[in-house]
């Protein structure tokens, strides 16, 4: 079932129009990558379907609830990574987690086993005592990861889940979200081609603000489909500068 | 207050102990009170047993330290972006107003309430009203209260916490000293009566002069309470209006 379903979504800064008629809806089960440039307009959906921008038209619904007549209910079952992983530096992660649970409403023998996975499933046990600012680039992201996951949303929105992690580190990340895949509709942005084959299950190719292709990874493994394109494993980027630039370079064997 | 009030609260409250700043803060807090009503409100030289000398720099010495408390609040949650994480979270916008507010509010409670010695040197040393001084330590909360209710609002239009403090000494400035003649010869020449009268109701001084004498007047009270709820409402209109930036 649909668990994000969107409409028609605008957004306009003065005269700039960051999202141009985006419209789609994320299934349970459903890892959704946004690819784009910067500045293709990511962001500003994300921003859009978690409550913190009010779009200029448009609806989004999230677990049936419309965001502009139940935001609560809405944010409520939204797990949320903004751009930058942002949190309070002169908080420690424990502290912060906390602080998340408590705003969230957790209490009791819940609060405590939900803030225990979290730091556990986000391996965040080494640092969880040393304020944030002091913290890695990698840290802080996987932070903000547990911060996102803690309340075991439903739907889970990631900007740039693994920005400036090392590679080991980008592996975990994408394992985590293949492991919760199952039970949630996620959505991650990303400009690194490679993730997308990795973790998504279906992807949609966004620049100027609007959705210029659909695509889904073909079956046993052969790469993917934009509409009547094909890219072979590997060979994404070729497709993505077509679709973004118009140009035609080497397309995938 | 709801859970999710309590719980921005307690984090803002914490945030203030986090850093020595809040130490460095309350000691400069006590330490101006005791130069000002010892030296110059000449507190012995006065030879009455009240507290007229502490309580009458409070608007003058909260027109610089009120700023300084509440310019981080907005600020810098702008700045880190730290502020699309919060308002992402299941509360009303109402709640984390409040919720930073009244953190500000405690933690400035909590500076006034270490001026205790004073209490209890004047106590000591004389017979006091004591219902005059708890309304002067009433009246100094109050008006606490109004200017940082300013100060936070102002702190939400700006990510730079330098500019948050500046314009919020302004601000206050012109809230403090509205019904002395350094407003109102600029205005009187050429507005009518009514304006005069309505940008001098607004003066802080006057108001707090007269709970400090121990005159409780209800309408001092509601004008406290209505301003610091009408620029709460303004800090939650220009948190919204201003999210993108």
């Amino acid at each position: 079932m649909a668990m994000i379903e969107i409409e028609r979504l605008v957004k306009r800064f003065g005269v700039f129009t960051a999202v141009d008629g985006v419209g789609f809806t994320v299934d349970r089960g459903t890892v959704l990558g946004f690819l784009g440039p910067n500045g293709a307009g990511k962001s500003t959906t994300m921003k859009m379907i978690t409550g913190f921008l009010p779009p200029t038209s448009g609806r989004i619904v999230v677990s049936g609830f419309d965001l502009a007549e139940r935001p609560l209910a809405a944010k409520r079952r939204i797990g949320y990574l903004p751009e930058g992983a942002p949190a309070y530096a002169d908080m420690t992660p424990r502290a912060f987690l906390e602080f998340v649970a408590d705003v969230r409403g957790l209490i009791g023998a819940d609060r405590r086993r939900k803030l225990d996975e979290a730091i556990a499933r986000i391996d965040l046990e080494p640092v969880l005592e040393q304020p944030i600012d002091t913290l890695s680039k990698g840290f802080k992201r996987r932070v903000g990861l547990a911060q996102a996951i803690l309340h075991d949303p439903e739907v889970l929105i990631l900007d740039e889940p693994t920005d400036g992690l090392d590679p080991n580190q980008k592996h975990a990340v994408r394992i985590l979200i293949k492991a919760m895949a199952a039970t949630k509709a996620i959505i991650i942005s990303t400009h690194i081609l490679e993730e997308v084959e990795a973790v998504c299950t279906r992807s949609l190719i966004i620049a100027h603000g609007k959705v210029l292709a659909e695509g889904e990874p073909l079956s046993d493994s052969r790469g993917w489909r934009f509409g009547t394109l094909e890219a072979a494993p590997g060979r994404l980027d070729a497709v993505f500068r077509r679709i973004t630039t118009g140009q035609v370079t080497e397309l995938a064997a | 207050m709801t859970g999710g009030t309590a719980a921005i609260f307690r984090r803002e409250l914490a945030g203030y102990f986090a850093t020595p700043v809040a130490f460095v803060f309350i000691i400069i807090f006590l330490l101006l009170n005791g130069i000002f009503t010892f030296y110059v409100g000449g507190f012995f030289e006065r030879g009455q047993a009240d507290l007229r000398p502490f309580f009458m720099f409070h608007p003058w010495l909260y027109l610089l330290l009120m700023p300084a408390i509440a310019m981080r609040l907005w600020a810098e949650e702008r700045r880190s972006g730290s502020i699309e994480l919060l308002l992402t979270l299941p509360v009303h916008l109402y709640e984390v107003v409040l919720g930073k507010f009244l953190a500000a509010w405690c933690f400035t409670a909590i500076a006034l309430a270490l001026t205790f010695p004073i209490w209890l040197t004047v106590s000591f040393l004389g017979h006091p009203d004591q219902g005059v001084i708890l309304a002067g330590y009433l009246g100094s909360l109050l008006m606490a209260g109004g200017y940082l209710a300013i100060c936070a609002c102002l702190s939400a239009t700006t990510r730079n916490q330098v500019i948050a403090f500046v314009v919020g000494v302004i601000v206050c400035l012109l809230f403090t000293v509205s019904g002395t003649p350094i407003v109102l010869d600029l205005v009187s020449a050429w507005a009518p009566h009514t304006l005069v009268d309505t940008i001098a109701s607004f003066s802080f001084l006057a108001r707090f002069d007269s709970i400090v004498e121990g005159v409780i007047d209800v309408r001092d009270l509601i004008y406290f309470a209505s301003l610091i709820a009408f620029w709460l409402f303004a800090n939650a209109v220009v948190v919204e209006l201003r999210k993108a930036g």
